[in-house]
């Protein structure tokens, strides 16, 4: 829709492609070292000129006009900061991609690094020409238009979304907290209660499910039970202040707090109420967790208590013993995060870290911990505890009783190793 | 409040209460009434017991002629796995370390595989198989995993007959099932 409008001639821009040149030198100093580091990469790559005692050149010039860009894009210095897409799949329609956890601050997932899953490929969908149907055990069956749904009152709430599968069980591990956790963003979601819609059609007895239907190539449908939907479940068009993006389900799409991410179908079309569950492939054949003595869980919703420390992580380097905070993200599918423990002596002992106020129910929690590291390997690594008291297990503990095939709900602790180096890989790779 | 106010303050309550059910039917007076025939275009769930199944029939040899044309180079000729998940084989080997997870092996009803290939299937060209090629490919997919002889004929009453071998082997949620403790000191 919006493509930059910088191609026009004139010194404003010529000068901004000068700096843009330079600039990207700059940046591969930078990525070749790692996030942490950088300080005898940059002495390579810096220029004087632009350094004290003397003014940038970016001062010495405009910059940009307004109106360069009629739709934001980040700084042309952060082009290495976007999705961790997996090479080599066998096809990209059913795939996900990964939000670059490890490269950003806060809670909130920016919409164009949100994680992705589709089964489908991504349908590009006029909201003009979007129904959502409503039918099955209701008093009234019912057809919306998306400027029906956006009638209702509206709500906006925090959450996380993760994927079941995030990561699976098996070895080679990844070797960045994208890699391992990178199936997980945040966002501030605007929509309506789902509650709302279904009283609007009137619930009759018997309704026990709520079986939710997708517009895309794989028409997506997982069943949702009824107390979920009267619960926190929302059926949401904005995200982050702005409509879907096409990614994430636009125009309409499902929101499930703390269920695995898959039920919270995109691309929403129909609500089928009924008293079973669809029992379809997504919820047989997949999304089911098999056990090592050959039975299978089924309907496992919740994703339990994680955390994991984003900095310093997999693939950065501390470039100097020190100062170094540690930093992080915990949630829990179950409620708010209680506390956050950090280790830096390989598990032998533990302290609590600080939590980024607010820690809110089913969304991402910030928290952190001053470290001086003494510049000697070590390991670090950070363990949840939920409001219910729940405590993040170790690998071992969760292949102990799940064994290695069980592929979904993986919510282990996993620790750095800082090499002397200042290295810092994934202590169970 | 006197004990008379209180009454029909409790009454008024109780009324409303009372009025609720009617009133939720349509609060807002937001969308428009589905008819049967939009619903019935629409909802092509088709349940465990195949329930919503439609009429029509397909044979395991015609299946065998889709599946060569739609199928084969996504599943393997023969179902095999390829580009896309292997689709038969497997049976008993879920409780070992190498499961294989396939329409034999793991699905736990027969109509869902009608569901699944009717809404996503194949995957260049979903919703474009006709009900009876439906049937047959699926009719095929269950031959090739030995649950259908090579004449049979699958329709509605007969996919929601067959009983496919790991149909108990499911089992609800039971987590939280690892109990950490937050040791603090030596641990």
């Amino acid at each position: 829709m919006s493509q930059p409008t910088d191609m026009g001639e004139g010194p404003a821009v010529t000068s901004r492609r000068r700096f843009l040149r330079k600039g990207g030198a700059l940046v591969g100093g930078i990525v070749v070292a790692g996030g942490l580091a950088g300080s005898e990469a940059s002495a390579a790559t810096e220029n004087a000129d632009n350094l004290p005692p003397n003014a940038p050149e970016w001062m010495k010039t405009p910059g940009d006009p307004m109106g360069s860009q009629l739709y934001g894009t980040p700084s042309p210095f952060e082009k290495d900061v976007v999705k961790n897409i997996p090479k080599n799949l066998p096809q990209y329609l059913s795939a996900s991609g990964r939000t670059p956890l490890q490269d950003l601050d806060g809670i909130i997932t920016p919409n164009g690094l949100f994680y992705e899953r589709h089964h489908g490929g991504v349908p590009a969908i006029d909201p003009e020409q979007h129904r959502l149907m409503l039918h099955g055990l209701v008093d009234k069956p019912l057809i919306f238009t998306m400027d029906d749904i956006r009638r209702f009152p509206s709500q906006s709430h925090i959450y996380f979304l993760e994927c079941s599968g995030n990561p699976g069980y098996k070895k080679p591990y990844g070797k960045t907290a994208s890699d391992l956790v990178g199936l997980l963003s945040c966002a501030e979601w605007t929509g309506v209660s789902l509650k709302l819609v279904l009283q609007e059609a009137g619930l009759q007895a018997g309704a026990k499910w709520v079986i939710a239907e997708g517009a895309d190539a794989a028409a997506m449908t997982r069943s949702i039970p009824i107390e979920k939907c009267l619960e926190d479940a929302m059926l949401v068009y904005s995200q982050n202040g702005e409509r879907l993006r096409p990614q994430q389900g636009y125009p309409l799409r499902l929101l499930l707090p703390g269920f695995e991410g898959n039920m919270s179908i995109k691309w929403l079309r129909r609500l089928h109420v009924a008293a079973e569950p669809a029992y379809s492939r997504e919820e047989t054949s997949k999304y089911t967790d098999l056990m090592p003595d050959g039975s299978a869980r089924e309907f496992t919703f919740f994703m339990e208590a994680k955390s994991i420390i984003t900095r310093p992580s997999g693939g950065q380097r501390l470039n100097s013993p020190g100062f170094h905070e540690i930093n992080g993200i915990a949630w829990s599918g179950r409620g708010k995060i209680g506390r956050v423990d950090v280790s830096v002596d390989d598990g032998k002992s533990w302290q609590e870290a600080q939590l980024q106020e607010p820690v809110l129910t089913r969304a991402l929690t910030r928290f952190r911990l001053p470290w001086h590291w003494n510049g000697q390997p070590a390991v670090i690594q950070s363990r949840a505890i939920d409001q219910t008291g729940y405590v993040q297990p170790t690998l071992a503990e969760l292949l102990a009783v799940r064994g290695e095939n069980y592929f979904y709900h993986n919510n282990a602790i996993w620790p750095w190793r800082i090499s002397a180096g200042g290295e810092v890989t994934n202590a169970n790779a | 409040m006197p004990m008379r106010e209180l009454r029909i303050a409790a009454f008024a309550v109780f009324a409303l209460a009372c009025m609720a059910p009617a009133q939720a039917q349509s609060p807002y007076g937001i969308g428009r009434a589905a008819t049967p025939a939009e619903i019935a275009g629409w909802n092509i769930d088709v349940d465990r017991d195949g329930n919503n199944l439609p009429p029509g029939s397909g044979t395991v040899s015609h299946g065998s002629e889709i599946f060569d044309q739609q199928c084969a180079a996504c599943h393997g000729a023969r179902g095999e796995g390829g580009i896309g998940d292997q689709l038969v084989g497997g049976q008993g080997t879920l409780a070992t370390s190498k499961p294989v997870r396939t329409i034999g092996s793991y699905w736990p009803y027969a109509p869902t595989l009608f569901d699944y290939i009717r809404r996503a299937m194949p995957q260049n060209a979903p919703q474009s198989l006709s009900n009876e090629e439906v049937y047959a490919v699926s009719a095929y997919l269950l031959h090739l995993n030995g649950l259908l002889p090579t004449e049979a004929t699958l329709d509605a009453k007969s996919l929601s007959a067959i009983k496919m071998p790991n149909r108990n082997m499911f089992v609800g949620e039971s987590r939280p099932d690892v109990k950490n403790t937050a040791c603090m000191t030596d641990c």
